[in-house]
């Protein structure tokens, strides 16, 4: 993991590089125009954030129902880089909304979901960080719920819209756009993993830290 | 299957013995309740009368803050005396006494929405006995699902360190399903045309969710409980 | 005799063995390398300093948590083999009594009795808490009970379900030489029974001339483990 860490970094700062010219190039979104292309950088950090908390979620069910410890490393790391991805989307969503329709926020349902998870991300952390020894099952625990959670919340919150008019979040996909998009989409997974793979790396020198320290 | 009931029965009755006893949770729980309707009147009330809707988003938050604060009450009795502790040494199945805690945990919340709904009627005008029957079960619906989480993280949380804030910090994202189907579904029954098709479609939901998380939890909470 | 299942069903087991178990809560180490066997019919002391790891090491045997490494069995299974049913065999009277203070003394018992799926728990109960000498307090409340009177009404319930593992916790705190003289006979008892006891203890007289074997906990090792000592707060001195 180490050795593809710089490579995966020195790929991923290229591709974010090259990334506004491809931006550019592509063609202006018919209703919006300008504003409509930071969308190449909020779904990309949705993607990222959901393909997260689904590894959260698997992690914490395999390392509560396996005991298996390098689960919840995996569980640990993966909801950082969630919560992280999951703040870039959350701050480029209402600048979009803000220029596109003049509110920061519409409290439209993928808005409102997402909001949601990232409340039960950073508990998560919460309850790593205060819970005290032991609270790695219990987080396990918490992470299970969450991924099921999250169905609901959506259910629940485009429900709940669905009496208020709601403008079309996402817009047409024109031809030209997809190869930017696509393209931000790998950066991003680029980055993620990079992220999540030092975060790893740095969780398990710490339980070997741990391990030594307690060593006869 | 038998041993299973009879085991949560027991549970359950033991719990409700001593609530019976010293009743301290079931009052305090429900001043609490009250105070908060009254909190968030205050708030909510302009000119004489409340804003549209305020009724059932009051209603739905004195429940869910009120659970919160017997959720905690009842597992720090059980951690008192480290009963917990004993409950699991059993040859019992986990699960079991999950359930007995649950219902018995039920059962009390239930009993404070009994007093709270005709309160929060009187206050707010609402018609609480338009449709009785669906606002009933609408409000069963909310609170298994409420409590049925809220129990597994208690239980989970009972040897933690920070248990008292972690509680509502891990409770209330995880049961943001359940009080937004829970007010928009009063709503619905409270309006002056009530909208009996939506809510309907709300207690689906929360239906839904009670049975994806009370199995969830029943499948949870021995290795959660297990150090 | 390692795993057959006597007319009621239950599990027995002749021996109980530590293999290597340690323990940790994050970066404190509660319980290093402690490799132990007791046997049926043995009355084992763990005796220590606070902090030496003996609750740990008790709740550990009641299955209670589970080792960080190594194994503990039950003849020749570990607490994850034999399943739930291990439990009916294990009796713990912890530092913490797992009494209801609300509940009054048979209630407690009767509820555990049934938690237990014991047949006649009213009876059982009853007749517990006449070897209690509490009878004549079975309707009070526990919380109104002194701290000895407790730990008696606890020591019956933690021996309810006959167990085979009998496993104590500073049994002997709060009580007074009546008493004392009471709990070191029913031990014995137990020992002629067959069953494996282990007490944790600081109390030295006490269980002199009661314990068969000595483990000395120190900072969670086994310091010393030693066979039926002739003078045991000399040999404590001596260990710790």
């Amino acid at each position: 993991m180490t050795k593809l860490f710089v490579p995966a970094i020195a790929l991923a700062a290229i591709m974010f590089a090259v990334a506004p010219w491809l931006i550019n190039g592509a063609p202006y979104e018919s209703t919006m125009g300008l504003v409509q292309k930071i969308f190449y950088f909020h779904l990309p950090s949705w993607f990222v954030m959901f393909t997260a908390v689904l590894t959260a979620g698997v992690a914490g069910a395999v390392h509560l129902f396996g005991r298996n410890a390098r689960a919840d490393r995996v569980a640990l790391a993966a909801v950082e880089v969630a919560a992280v991805f999951g703040l870039i989307g959350l701050i480029t969503g209402p600048l979009w909304a803000r220029k596109a329709w003049g509110v920061w926020w519409q409290w439209d349902a993928k808005l409102t979901a997402a909001l949601v998870l990232e409340l039960i991300l950073i508990a998560y952390m919460l309850l790593r960080r205060y819970g005290g020894p032991g609270s790695e099952r219990l987080a396990s625990g918490l992470a299970i719920f969450g991924m099921a959670n999250v169905p609901f919340v959506y259910w629940a919150a485009n429900l709940w819209r669905t009496v208020h008019p709601k403008p079309t979040v996402v817009p047409t996909l024109g031809p030209g756009m997809r190869g930017a998009l696509w393209w931000c989409v790998a950066a991003f997974m680029l980055l993620g993993a990079a992220a999540f793979g030092a975060r790893m790396r740095l969780e398990r020198l710490r339980t070997e830290v741990d391990e030594l320290y307690l060593e006869d | 299957m038998k041993a299973f009931a009879t085991i949560a029965w027991l549970v359950m009755r033991k719990d409700l013995t001593i609530e019976v006893r010293s009743r301290e949770i079931v009052y305090t729980t429900l001043f609490f309740a009250v105070s908060c309707v009254l909190v968030f009147a205050f708030s909510f009330v302009r000119d004489g009368r409340a804003l549209d809707d305020a009724a059932a988003g009051i209603l739905w938050i004195a429940i869910a803050f009120a659970g919160t604060l017997a959720l905690g009450r009842a597992f720090e009795r059980e951690r008192q005396s480290e009963t917990l502790q004993a409950l699991l040494l059993a040859p019992t199945d986990r699960p079991a006494i999950f359930t007995g805690k649950l219902l018995g945990l039920l059962i009390l919340l239930g009993g404070v929405e009994i007093v709270l709904v005709p309160i929060v009627g009187l206050l707010f005008q609402a018609p609480i006995f338009a449709r009785p029957m669906l606002l009933a079960f609408l409000l069963a619906a909310g609170t298994v699902g409420f409590v049925a989480v809220g129990t597994l993280f208690a239980a989970m949380l009972v040897r933690s360190k920070s248990r008292d804030v972690l509680l509502p910090v891990l409770l209330y994202p995880v049961t943001i399903p359940v009080i937004i189907a829970g007010v928009r579904g009063t709503a619905a029954l409270f309006q002056a045309e009530v909208d009996e098709p939506m809510a309907r479609l709300w207690i689906t939901m929360l239906v839904a969710f009670d049975a994806v998380f009370v199995t969830l939890a029943l499948w949870t909470f021995e290795p959660v409980m297990t150090e | 005799m390692d795993r057959i299942h006597t007319d009621r069903g239950l599990i027995e087991f002749d021996t109980l063995s530590f293999d290597d178990v340690s323990r940790r809560f994050g970066r404190r180490r509660a319980l290093a390398h402690v490799t132990l066997e007791c046997r049926a019919g043995e009355v084992i002391g763990l005796l220590g300093p606070n902090g030496a790891g003996k609750s740990t090491l008790l709740a550990i045997a009641a299955t209670l948590m589970s080792p960080s490494t190594g194994a503990v069995r039950y003849g020749s299974l570990t607490a994850r083999q034999a399943g739930g049913e291990l439990r009916a065999r294990i009796g713990l009277l912890a530092h913490d009594l797992y009494l209801y203070p609300e509940l009054t003394a048979i209630e407690n018992l009767e509820f555990f009795g049934r938690l237990y799926l014991l047949p006649d728990p009213r009876r059982r109960a009853e007749a517990a808490l006449d070897r209690a000498g509490l009878a004549s307090r079975a309707g009070e409340p526990v919380l109104a009970f002194s701290r000895g009177m407790r730990q008696r009404l606890a020591l019956e319930r933690a021996l309810l379900h006959e167990p085979r593992l009998v496993l104590l916790d500073e049994p002997f705190t709060g009580l007074d030489d009546e008493s004392s003289r009471r709990l070191i006979d029913r031990l014995s008892a137990l020992r002629s029974g067959g069953a494996i006891v282990v007490v944790s203890t600081h109390d030295l007289e006490a269980v002199e001339g009661l314990v068969d074997r000595v483990a000395v906990l120190r900072d969670g090792r086994l310091a010393a483990v030693e066979q039926r000592p002739a003078a045991l707060r000399d040999t404590y001195r001596r260990l710790v």
